[in-house]
Order: C-alpha cells, then structure tokens, then sequence
C-alpha cells in the first residue's frame, strides 16, 4: 500500500492554511487570461468557485444538467450556515468551531481542513451579505442566529428554512454577472460523461448535450468536480431526482481515489414513504426535535389497532407509549446526533412497532410542547384558569409561529393534521460524507483535477453536523480552491489551449459513445427504475443504518448479480441523439451498481462503528457504537482497477495533534 | 424613457397610464357638468357655453384631449398586439378565470367597446357642435329661439330607446373598464403601499360605479323626461 | 384512481406536436402528481413507447424545476405549490387531466413538456447580482445595520425559485413578476442599492429582449406563484425603473 501525500502544511494548525497561501505558487493576472478551467456542477461549491475563479481571471467553462445553474439540489437545504462569528457573545472561536466539526465527525475527518474550513467560515458570511443574500436580522438589524443539534454556541446563520436558497442563489447571482462579461462560458442541460487525461493530467471532459444528445468535448488546463454526493445510490433519499455520482465516478475510473464510500448520514426527521410509488422522500428540519416527543406504542396490539385505523395514537394512555429515546438517552433524550436518533427508530421499527402502514415510521408528537407554551401564553396574556382548550390552542400558536412552514408541508404530503394528531417520521439518507479523495489543495488523484463541497470527502469525517454542509462548499470554492489551483496552473502559463484534436479525447468521446449505445441498443425488458429500486431496496436493508459481516457480504453479491441484470436486461427507449432522459438516467443508474458495491467493500472493511456508519461487530455492551481508533483512524481510499471488487485500499493515517479522541456517549 | 431598442415596455405601461389618469379626470368632469342637465337647464346651458366656446378649452385642453383619447387606443391596441404575440401557440386548457378578474383580462375588449361609443358620441354631439361652431360660424350658442340649445338638443338625443340604450350598455362597458384601469394605473406609475392600496382599491371600485352610473342616470332621466 | 390525462407530445422544438390521450389506472391518491408521471413513463417504457419528458429535480418544490400546466393552471389546481408538491387526492377519480407545457415565445418548447427557460438567465447575466468580488475583506457582515422590516421583504422577494409559472399563466406571457422580484430584492438592501438604477434599466430591456408581453396588472401571475411573491414587487420595479429612466445619467 502507498502512503497518500495529503501535502499538509507543515507548523502549528491555525498557521497552516496562511502559511500555505503564502508559499503557494501564484498565477500573475495577464496570465490567468491564458487559462481555461472547466468547473462540473453549479451548486454551492461549483457556483462559487466559476464565479470566483472568472472573477479572478480565469476563462471558466461551467456545466450544469439542470436547465439553469440556479437549479443545483444546493438550494434545498433548509436550515442554516455556520459560521465562528461569535456574533452572540457565547465563546464561540474558529478552534470551538473546528473542534465541534471534529468531535461531530466521530474524529475520522482531517484535522487541517476542518481548521480551514472554521478559519474561512466567517468570511463566507461577510461575502453572502455583500452580495444581497437576505439573512435574517433581529430589530437592531443585525444578524441573528439560531443554534443546531451537536453544539454548545448559536452560531448558525440563518434565513427562514430556506438558507441553501438564498446561498445558492447569491451565489448563481455572482455567476451570472460573470456570465454577462463573457468569464464564464454557461454548458446548461450538459452532463460530464468522462475526464480526459494527457499526459497524467486533467485536461477537458466529454460532455453529451442533453438538449440535442450531441457529444462535445471541451478542453480546459484545469478541471474541477463539484457534483454533489451520490445519496441517491439508496434510490430513495432527500436528494433531488437528479443527483448521481458520475462524474465523481467517471474521475475515480480514470485515477482519483475515492474516500470513505459507507459514510452516508442517514436523517432522523423526515416523511416516511407512504407507498410503493414514492421517488423521493422529504426532509423536515431538524429543528423540530426541540419541541417534539419522540414516541411509539409500547405495546404490539396497539401498534396492531393503529394500522388498522381502529385507534388513534392520541387515545393512547402516557404508561401506552414508549419514548425510546428519553428511554434510552436520558441525558440527551430527544436531542441526541442524528445517527443515534436514526439508528434508535429503526430499532424500534424493526421490532414491529413502526406505526403506519408500511411499518416504517414513529411519532413526533407536539402534545406535551402545545402545553408547555400554551401556559406560557397564558400567563404572558394574563389569563388566569385557562382551560385546557385553550392552553393548547394558544400553544398551537407558538408552534406555528416557530414551524408553520413544515407543518403545513407535512400536511400536504400526508394530509393529516399535525396540530391535532402528532406527526410520523422515519430516518432517510440525506448526505454523504464520503466522496472523491483530495489533498490539502482540493486536487484529486489526477493531477489538474480538483472536487468540491459534498463530491469530496475532506471535512466531515464519519458524520456532518446539521448546517455544516453549506459552509464547507462555499468554503471551498469561495476561499480555498481560487487559491490552491494556482499551485497546479501556474505551470500552464505557456501551455497555450488544449486542443481537443488529441487522440486522447477521441478515444475518450469514443468510449462515452459506445456506452450510450450500448445501452440504447440492450432493448431489455425493464426499466431503469426498475434496477434502481433494486439497488436501493439492497443498500437501505444490508447497507443503510446498521451494518454485519453477513449482509454486507450478500450486498456485495446481489449488487454484483443487479448489475449484470442491467446491462442484459435494461430498457432504454428512444435514441442516442435526442433529449433522453431515460438514457441520463440509464448512465447514472450504471454508475451507482458499481459505486454500490464499493460502498459495501468499504464498509465490510471498515470493521468499527463511527459516526453514520454503524457495525454490529462493534458496539458496547449497550448496543452503542463504539469506535476503535487504534486499528481505524484513517481515511480509506480506493483505487479503481477494473472492477469494484478488485479495488485497491490505500490508507491516509489521521493524525489528531490538537484534539483528543474521546468515545462518544450521550446517555 | 426610450433606451437603445426603443421605448420599453414599462415606459408604455406608464403613458398609458398617465393618459389614463388624464381621462378619469376628465370623466369627472364631464359627468359633473352632465350630471347639472339633470338639476338646472340654466346652470347646464351656462355651462356648456362656456365649454364650448372658451379658447383655453377649445384650443388648448381639447386637443390635449383628443390626443389623450387616441394615444390611450392606440397604444392599447399596440400592447394588446404585442401581448398576443407573446404567446403564438394557446392552451387548449385554460382557466383563467381561476386567478384574475374578468375585468382586468378583457381591458381590450371593454375600451374598444367605450371607443365604439365614442363614435357614435361623436357623431350625436361633437360632429354637430364642430359644424355649427366652426363650419356655419355660429359661436352664439343659441338655437331659433334665441335661448342657450344645449340642453334641448342633449333631451332630444334621448327621444330615441336604442339610442339611450347604448348609452347604457357603454357606460356598464366603461364601469367594467374602469373597475381594473383605476387601480392598474396605479400600480402602473409604481405606487402601491400597505397603507394607501387598499384605499385606492376603495376609491377606485367607488369611481368606476359612481361615474358610469351617474352617466346612466343622467341619460335615463333625459329618456323619461323628453 | 383511475384517470385519463391529455398530454403534450412534441419530438423536438421544430416538431408541430399534439395532444395524446393515455388511460392510467390504479394511481395511488397519496402520490404526487409527477409519481403519477413516473407510473405513466414506467407502463410507457414497458410497452416500449418512449416516455413523456418533463422537468423536475428536487421535488421538494424548492428547484422550480418542474412546470406543468395543469388543467388550466400552473402548477395545478392546488395553491402555494410545485408540481411536485401536488398530490393526486386534488382530483377525482376518473378524471381527465390536460397537461401541458408553459406556453410564451419566450420559453419555446424543447420536447413534451420541457420547455427552454434561458431567458431568465439571461435576464438575470443582466443586472440580478450586486456587483461584489469574491473576497475575505469585504466589510463585516454587521457593519451595515439592515432594518428588519427591509431585510425580510428583501427575503420574501428572494424566494422566488424561477419556475416561470407566471409567465406561463399571465395572459400577456409577461415576466414581471420574476424580474421584480430579483430588482426588488437587492434595491431593499444597501448592498445591492448602489448600482439599483442600472440593475432595472439593464433587467427590464432585457426581459423586453426576450420577447416577454406587458404586464397589464391583472394579478394571475401572484396567484398562481408556488412561492407566492407579490405584486408589491412589480409596483417597486416600477418605480425604480421610472426614477432610474428620469435621474439616469447614461
């Protein structure tokens, strides 16, 4: 095994990141005319970094497979961005800020990019404000913040439940002035199908036209991957219909290692599936288990009455109902991190007490937080011997005042009223810290060839706290890689442009081709869906948010048979050289039959429980997770040899110099 | 106003409300003098003489008049065209009715409608008025008889139930027209508030009824009276 | 549920295209109007027919992806939703369903029901932005006091998610209320109020450029928003345009 060069700066860790800005070669303005970048997704990451990098110069292409760049899942994120302002006076610093990141990653992330990332994280604030993102403000006019699950301080910036949006859309907007100087070249309804490497490095992409199907090859000095996380490996997550792993996957096939696959951060609140039909499932803040009671029934034919409609959940008497979490985390209760939560209601589910009728959800009820504000109310209004009516009904009030958003969004989805009956939920898979294995400057394995924001895997380790994920892309391409790809291109500034005449782009384009008619061409008997359903059902049951030897030995087998089925027996209608979003989805559902089955390798490898990734071999006595730092403190990334399973492990050992490793409890 | 590709689309938005603004003035006044033909014949005749034979009025307000009348049609019809043009291919299912009032989706159709009327509104007052005043050179103002002839000739054109009954019917088309055009104007020229929108709102609906009406009322009163 | 639904079948942007009639049968009413399309695609596909194309990404109605016109309405009969958001237990069972694209020469026609929405891009390439390099000494977050009142209209106009349903249900094909609502946004906030007269001369020609209709106030395009963004938007851009046009030194 090769020991992978991180190229971590040398001295204490808050002198890193200044010192390497200033050793760091540097390319002179006349020059950067001279030198093309091509940037591969238009969210967080993607957007800041074609905008920051034309700003600076550069002639960047950006790529995007949604109709506009403003459309990137980026804009879904709900609550908030951290940043160590310390605006509220509550002790918060960027080492409080790295350390929480850190300590909420179960210690399986990089000491020296989480220091950065904390370090520039109050910067991405005075930079969103500059360009108009609307945050909210107190009556002073001020900013204001709020606090989140895993942390001490209330450092999370906020506006409304519709952060990501307005971030995304500063960002789209910086975009879009670089768009009208003519910096930024905009490839929308363009998808990367391949990497073109000359000489060892990155050099352009092959890029089919989604609109027309024509395949496009397109050469730039540099190319940056910012395509998001690959959750929709489960078929079912709270990404968007469109989010896939390709390119992060088509860059891995041609040299870039890929990092902690198995660490995917399964969330606790969302809306259960109601059916076989579900696409999708729908996040609900995180929020909203500052005021809700997590609960199901404690015994089996209540369970029995309620999915049969003959009880409703609010006749059950309090002795009835089993809050297992306040049951089992006494400490924490209802606040535990996400995986505890999320783990906890599988448990609970698995034992046959989920609640509805696919058996797969558990109560949020607001009950006992109704009348705990309702009194408050009261005697805020002054109204003495208020009935128990109308306490609740004042604390209906105050609730929708903090969430009326989600519940009436619940109420859409579910159409049940959640003021007058409590809420279900079941965890669901929302983000992937795993991703593309990058250095200290956010270059891949190939050199040239950088990935951003959720595609890397640098800062989160085995779990992201809530409100983290905003910050780290933002971070990413506004502050760090418009310094670090300097490094690489300043040996470019003779180079002149690429031309995509080289052999090696026809071979590429040549290739891409022939994988699209292949699949065009199979005329099977099953739709894409139909494989990726397959997949998902293999991963949430064998590969989701527990974890053995056994089942993740027959994951590996029936992803492996899944996939063999799929390239016989997948239908694809229409052509190769028209819009086809049938065949956009045939590629991407390709790529996630093999990245399954090294998600499942990495997992079978990784034999300890951390952060999202829970092994049952490795739990105390209790049934919690339990880490082991003496045989797993390292990053593992994969290289791609021909086949999955054939993948080779390299390790990156961490190093924790200035946190200590401590197991994590919250009992 | 005018930029590089010609005047844009708020800028015509904005004339046409001016010249809007400039007739709901107008319509005031009109009914207001209309509305004395019902109280006083005098006070009518006296009037209507002034109006009609002062310089100021004729020569300067009437045409501003006039051109306000034609730029609002023209333009009307300009945007209209544009409009239409905006959307080459229809829905083949639509519910329009779902999300905007009548009124204001049928501008076109109620202006034209008041325009039609004005013609004949022409062709009974001001053909005749031009003819005697400018043609014959009559200024006096005076029929046979030696006495003012506006108010006889304003009953006289009420003898006739079709006659008055298009007034009617185009003066609900002008309600109908005003009932969206008061408060759009205001909207058009920018001005909208939490406070005094929902007051215009008020006033407006006020005016598109109370001016119309007063019209109505005054040509159903000349009918019965004649 | 079972229903019939009459959708918009186009090949390409040249192709005349029509309506086709399709029967689909037992449709769960907890299902959402476009896993209603995806059961429709999947029987399409399995028959090998080829499916109908349609927009959509986050299905969480945040993207603005998705842009049906849905028995007559954007985004369906439902109010303060996507597409996406929309569930089938707003219809009846047996029901025929129109489907249709966004209609406006702005937005043409790609295939089915996709339609080209650049133009708002292009609108936004003109001046939606606040003309602010990417760096870390930009002044601190809290040196400008922002009143509170400001800033959330600023944010209530800064929701819009660009679906382009009010163009596709104002009569006149206008998008004001998609450009006002970006003018608006920043001419509310000190930041973006150094360069607000520019910013709506520049966006307004360019949402002319594009061959967008007039507004004529009718107010369709505020009742049918998913985001629900109001008129006030248009009556400010109004006014920034008209005192930009007057005071404008260029």
């Amino acid at each position: 095994m090769t020991k992978l060069d991180s190229r971590i700066p040398e001295g204490p860790i808050a002198e890193k990141w200044t010192k390497h800005k200033n050793n760091i070669n540097v390319v002179n303005p006349a020059n950067k005319r001279l030198i093309d970048v091509i940037v591969v997704g238009t969210g967080l990451a993607g957007g800041s970094a074609s905008a920051s990098l034309a700003e600076m110069g550069y002639n960047v292409k950006a790529f995007c497979f949604q109709d506009s760049p403003r459309r990137a899942h980026s804009i879904a994120a709900q609550g908030g961005i951290n940043a160590a302002k310390n605006y509220q006076n509550d002790g918060d610093s960027i080492y409080r800020l790295f350390y929480d990141t850190v300590k909420g990653g179960d210690y399986r992330s990089r000491e020296a990019n989480v220091y950065r990332l904390a370090e520039v994280s109050a910067n991405i604030i005075d930079q969103c404000v500059a360009q108009g993102v609307p945050f909210a403000r107190d009556y002073g006019g001020l900013l204001d913040n709020r606090s989140f699950g895993g942390v001490l301080v209330s450092r999370t910036f906020y506006a409304k439940g519709q952060t990501g949006q307005q971030l995304l859309l500063g960002a789209y907007s910086a975009m879009s002035r670089q768009i009208g100087k003519g910096k930024i070249k905009m490839y929308n309804r363009h998808e990367m199908l391949d990497v073109v490497k000359v000489d060892g490095k990155a050099r352009g992409i092959i890029a089919r036209n989604l609109v027309t199907g024509e395949i496009e090859r397109h050469s730039a000095h540099a190319v940056v991957i910012c395509s998001g996380g690959y959750g929709n490996v489960f078929y079912l997550s709270t990404n968007a219909m469109g989010s896939n792993v390709t390119a992060s996957w088509k860059i891995h096939k041609k040299g870039a290692y890929f990092a902690n696959p198995c660490y995917t951060q399964i969330h606790p609140t969302c809306i259960p599936r109601s059916g076989d039909h579900q696409s999708k499932l729908t996040l609900m803040s995180e929020s909203l288990r500052n005021d809700g009671r997590i609960w199901v029934p404690r015994k089996i034919e209540d369970v029995e009455a309620i999915r049969s409609g003959k009880l409703k959940p609010t006749q059950l008497n309090e002795e009835d109902r089993d809050y297992y979490l306040e049951r089992r985390y006494p400490a924490f209760g209802n606040l535990v991190p996400r995986d505890v939560a999320s783990r906890a209601a599988k448990e609970r589910c698995d034992e046959g007490f989920g609640v509805n009728k696919t058996g797969e959800a558990v109560y949020l009820d607001f009950a006992s937080a109704f009348m705990r504000y309702g009194k408050e109310k009261a005697m805020v209004e002054g109204i003495e011997d208020a009935s128990q009516e109308k306490i609740r009904e004042l604390g209906e009030g105050v609730i929708e005042a903090k969430y009326g958003n989600l519940f009436q969004m619940y109420e859409k989805i579910i159409n049940e009223n959640p003021y007058k009956t409590p809420m279900m939920i079941y965890p669901a898979v929302h983000y992937t810290m795993g991703g593309v294995w990058v250095d200290y400057n956010l270059m891949t394995s190939i050199p040239g060839c950088y990935a951003l924001g959720e595609a890397n895997f640098s800062d989160h380790g085995a779990n992201r706290l809530g409100a983290s994920a905003l910050m780290q892309g933002l971070a990413d391409g506004y502050f760090v890689l418009p310094y670090t790809i300097g490094d690489q291109l300043a040996d470019d500034i003779r180079t002149g442009p690429i031309s995509t005449d080289l052999p090696e782009f026809a071979e590429a384009e040549k290739s891409v081709k022939e994988g699209l008619n292949k699949l065009v061409d199979n005329k099977g008997t099953h739709s894409v869906d139909y494989f990726h359903k397959r997949l998902g059902k293999v991963m949430w049951d064998k590969v989701g948010m527990s974890r053995n030897v056994k089942g993740l030995k027959e994951a590996i087998a029936e992803i492996q048979k899944i996939r063999s089925e799929f390239w016989s027996d997948v239908m694809v209608p229409g052509g190769v050289n028209e819009m086809n979003s049938e065949l956009e989805k045939a590629g991407r559902v390709a790529d996630f039959l093999e990245l399954g089955e090294l998600f499942a390798k990495d997992a079978l490898e990784r034999n300890e429980s951390c952060g999202g990734h829970f092994r049952e071999e490795s739990k105390t006595e209790e049934g919690e997770a339990l880490r082991n730092d003496k045989d797993f403190a390292y990053v593992s990334a994969w290289e791609y040899t021909g086949e999955p399973k054939d993948a080779i492990l390299h390790k990156e050992e961490l190093e924790f110099k200035d946190i200590e490793l401590k197991q994590r409890s919250y009992k | 106003m005018s930029t590089s590709n010609g005047m844009t689309s708020i800028a015509r938005k904005f004339f046409m409300a001016l010249s809007g603004f400039f007739l709901i003035i107008f319509l005031l006044q009109h009914c207001t003098i209309n509305m004395m033909s019902v109280f006083s014949s005098e006070m009518f005749n006296s009037v209507s003489h002034f109006m009609g034979t002062n310089p100021l009025v004729q020569f300067a307000l009437q045409p501003v008049l006039a051109f306000g009348v034609f730029f609002h049609l023209g333009m009307g019809i300009y945007l209209e065209m544009q409009n239409n043009n905006a959307r080459s291919i229809k829905y083949a299912m639509n519910k329009p009715s779902e999300n905007a009032s009548w009124m204001s989706r049928n501008m076109i159709i109620t202006g034209i409608m008041v325009m039609l009327f004005l013609g004949l509104h022409f062709y009974d007052f001001w053909l005749p008025e031009l003819n005697i005043k400018f043609i014959q050179g009559d200024m006096t103002g005076l029929n046979d008889a030696g006495n003012f002839r506006y108010y006889e000739e304003l009953q006289h054109k009420f003898h006739d139930p079709i006659r008055t009954g298009l007034y009617v019917l185009a003066f609900v088309f002008l309600s109908l027209h005003l009932l969206h055009g008061f408060q759009s104007a205001f909207q058009s020229v920018g001005f909208r508030s939490n406070r005094w929108s929902p007051v215009i709102q008020k006033l407006g609906n006020s005016y598109a009824i109370a001016v119309p009406l007063g019209f109505i009322v005054i040509a159903v009163y000349h009918y019965i009276n004649a | 549920m079972d229903l019939t639904l009459k959708i918009w079948r186009q090949k390409n942007k040249d192709d005349k295209g029509a309506l086709k009639s399709y029967d689909i049968k037992g449709v769960s009413p907890d299902s959402s109007f476009l896993e209603m399309m995806d059961l429709l695609n999947n029987n399409l596909i399995e028959k090998g027919e080829n499916p109908v194309a349609f927009d959509h990404d986050c299905r969480e109605g945040i993207c603005g992806s998705c842009s049906m016109y849905i028995n007559g309405e954007a985004h369906g009969p439902d109010r303060l939703v996507t597409t996406c958001q929309l569930h089938m237990r707003k219809f009846k069972d047996g029901e025929t369903i129109h489907i249709e694209p966004w209609r406006a020469k702005a937005f043409p026609v790609i295939k089915d029901l996709v339609v080209d929405r650049s133009a708002f891009d292009r609108v936004m390439s003109a001046g939606g932005f606040v003309s602010v390099n990417t760096s870390g000494n930009t002044q601190d977050a809290n040196a400008t006091p922002i009143a509170k009142a400001a800033a959330d209209k600023a944010f209530d106009a800064a929701t819009c998610i660009g679906c382009g349903a009010c163009v596709a249900t104002c009569k006149n094909a206008s998008a004001m209320l998609f450009v006002s609502a970006k003018v608006s946004q920043l001419a509310l906030l000190p930041q973006g109020q150094v360069e607000a007269q520019r910013r709506a001369i520049h966006m307004v020609e360019q949402m002319d450029h594009e061959g967008f209709g007039n507004c004529s106030n009718t107010g369709a395009c505020e009742v049918e928003c998913p985001k629900g963004i109001s008129l006030e938007n248009i009556a400010r851009m109004n006014r920034e345009f008209l005192s930009a046009t007057i005071t404008s030194e260029s």
